[in-house]
């Protein structure tokens, strides 16, 4: 038990230290780094009480896509070197104001959420969940994902395509004058299209016209 | 003093896991070597040890005692950590690898997503290598390796859906012992072939060794790295090259299990048939080095999102609705 809650300690403090250090750090792709190290450690966390597959998801589709992704774009478009000054700066960004109201929103929303768990907690319906220990967390999310809440997983799994369709589209334009190469056309090519033998007679050679 | 002895035997158990896979490290280092060079009709390494076994070892005392140059114009901490994690990554797969029955060292339950993760994050060790290097070319294969390795996870990720449907368990040891009565190489052959050529590129091996293409990026993501710096990066390389073999004859080739149930086969431990699955492996992707040719990069892109991404749903799809309709659904 004392093992468990030095872990837990460890990995939170991690997870808040490299939380603030994304907002503060000068060099954006540290931020970004700093970022990941919280992610693993929140998927630490999320092993030790117990959910195994939500940690490991964690990791794969955050660390392993996402925040790839993220370190490719802020790479690419060097933004590392307009330096994330506003922690240090004396003048005012003209972020902070809608900074400040979204994060008092989701401020307001955990407030609500972990409120309304501490003082009602059948608003969890036990009931419906169903957690045994008998069945491993990966088949008890699928029976309840697949069954219960069907049409939700179906309609965001709808929301993310259209949302990807939908950058597809913003981003896509015909380019003029770019040559592709076409498998097809390569590998149906006959002989008799591309030589042509002809007979050269000595000392007047050939006139080739297209 | 409960906790000592429990340490202390969690130690020992990882050092006899660790040592033996930094040690065939090596030796597959020399084995690569060599299957090239037969079949470019050369020698290869034979001169330290016999055959020139100890070729890898000659090697690693030169790196130990070569200079570590950091380039002055990098970011130190970042350019250090990089050939470190990319090691760490490589190792701590190996802890969920069963290699018997019990033989294993973490018989966790999400064990195939563990390995996934763990190969998903390997991009991190090249990303951070080429960014800190504050170079042009490591640079460029920093990113080409992030766009390679992400695009084929997606179809590395779905072929192992495939295996999972027929096995009913993220467990490992559960997925070799599902293949008792046959091997998934049998009913997935396709998805093998895929999976083997996803491996390849996963692994920046050759045809698809574009993070590291010398003609184009003088050594890609390592071109400012020297020394034991060096020796990491690619003892990391090689320990994932290993380990996507032993996933391949985890998933595919039946693990631990041995090819004939019958008695002779049967008294030979797993852990040799293991072995000897990953080696067949490892030869094979020695020999793709020597025979093909690399690709060009939009090449690599078309074939991981075109082809092996809808052949693989395809295959989903088709997996699922075969054991839907015959009613073979694992139980549990």
């Amino acid at each position: 038990m004392i093992a468990h809650a030095i872990f837990f300690y460890v990995f939170s403090i991690i997870a808040v230290i490299s939380a603030i250090m994304v907002t503060v750090s000068k060099n954006t792709v540290h931020s970004v780094f700093f970022l990941i190290l919280d992610f693993i450690s929140i998927s630490c966390l999320f092993i030790m009480i117990g959910a195994e597959f939500l940690g490991m998801i964690m990791l794969i589709v955050y660390v392993g896509a996402v925040a790839v992704l993220f370190l490719f774009v802020v790479m690419m478009l060097n933004v590392a070197q307009q330096k994330n000054q506003w922690f240090y700066s004396e003048a005012t960004s003209s972020h902070i104001p809608i900074g400040l109201i979204i994060s008092a929103i989701i401020f307001l929303e955990l407030i609500i959420v972990v409120g309304g768990w501490k003082y009602k907690p059948e608003l969890l319906n036990p009931n419906t969940t169903k957690i045994s220990n008998e069945i491993s967390n990966t088949h008890s999310l699928g029976q309840i994902l697949y069954t219960d809440y069907i049409h939700v997983f179906q309609i965001s799994g709808m929301i993310l395509l259209i949302a990807m369709i939908g950058a597809i589209v913003l981003t896509f334009r015909q380019r003029e004058g770019v040559k592709t190469q076409s498998y097809l056309k390569q590998i149906s090519r006959e002989r008799s299209e591309g030589v042509n033998v002809l007979e050269v007679p000595s000392n007047k050679g050939v006139k080739i016209d297209d | 003093m409960e906790y000592v002895n429990l340490v202390f035997e969690e130690v020992y158990k990882i050092l006899f896991l660790l040592v033996p896979v930094l040690v065939s490290v090596a030796m597959i280092v020399w084995l690569d070597r060599r299957v090239w060079a037969f079949v470019q009709k050369r020698q290869g390494p034979n001169v330290v040890g016999p055959f020139g076994l100890l070729q890898s070892l000659a090697d690693a005392l030169k790196y130990i005692f070569k200079e570590i140059i950091i380039p002055a114009s990098s970011n130190k901490i970042i350019f250090i950590l990089a050939p470190i994690i990319t090691m760490t990554l490589a190792l701590i797969a190996w802890a969920v690898i069963p290699f018997g029955e019990d033989q294993v060292l973490a018989n966790i339950n999400v064990g195939i997503l563990y390995i996934f993760a763990v190969s998903s994050l390997g991009v991190y060790g090249i990303i951070m290598g080429g960014w800190a290097s504050n170079s042009k070319y490591p640079f460029l294969g920093a990113i080409r390796s992030a766009a390679q390795m992400v695009s084929y996870e997606v179809s590395i990720g779905i072929i192992i859906i495939n295996v999972l449907l027929c096995v009913g368990s993220l467990n490992l040891s559960d997925i070799v012992l599902a293949q008792q009565n046959i091997w998934f190489i049998i009913p997935l052959f396709p998805m093998f072939v895929i999976f083997f050529i996803s491996a390849l590129a996963e692994t920046n091996r050759p045809p698809f060794d574009l993070p590291e293409a010398e003609a184009e990026l003088v050594a890609g993501y390592q071109t400012e790295y020297s020394g034991m710096m060096y020796a990491m990066f690619w003892l990391g390389e090689y320990a994932n090259i290993l380990l996507m073999c032993a996933l391949g004859s985890i998933l595919f080739l039946g693990g631990w299990l041995s090819p004939i149930n019958l008695y002779p086969f049967n008294l030979i431990p797993g852990a040799i048939w293991l072995i000897l699955k990953i080696l067949l492996l490892f030869v094979l992707f020695a020999l793709v080095k020597a025979v093909v040719p690399r690709y060009r990069y939009d090449q690599l892109m078309r074939l991981g999102w075109k082809i092996f991404l809808p052949l693989s749903l395809t295959y989903v799809v088709l997996t699922a609705s075969y054991l839907f309709y015959f009613n073979l659904l694992p139980t549990h």
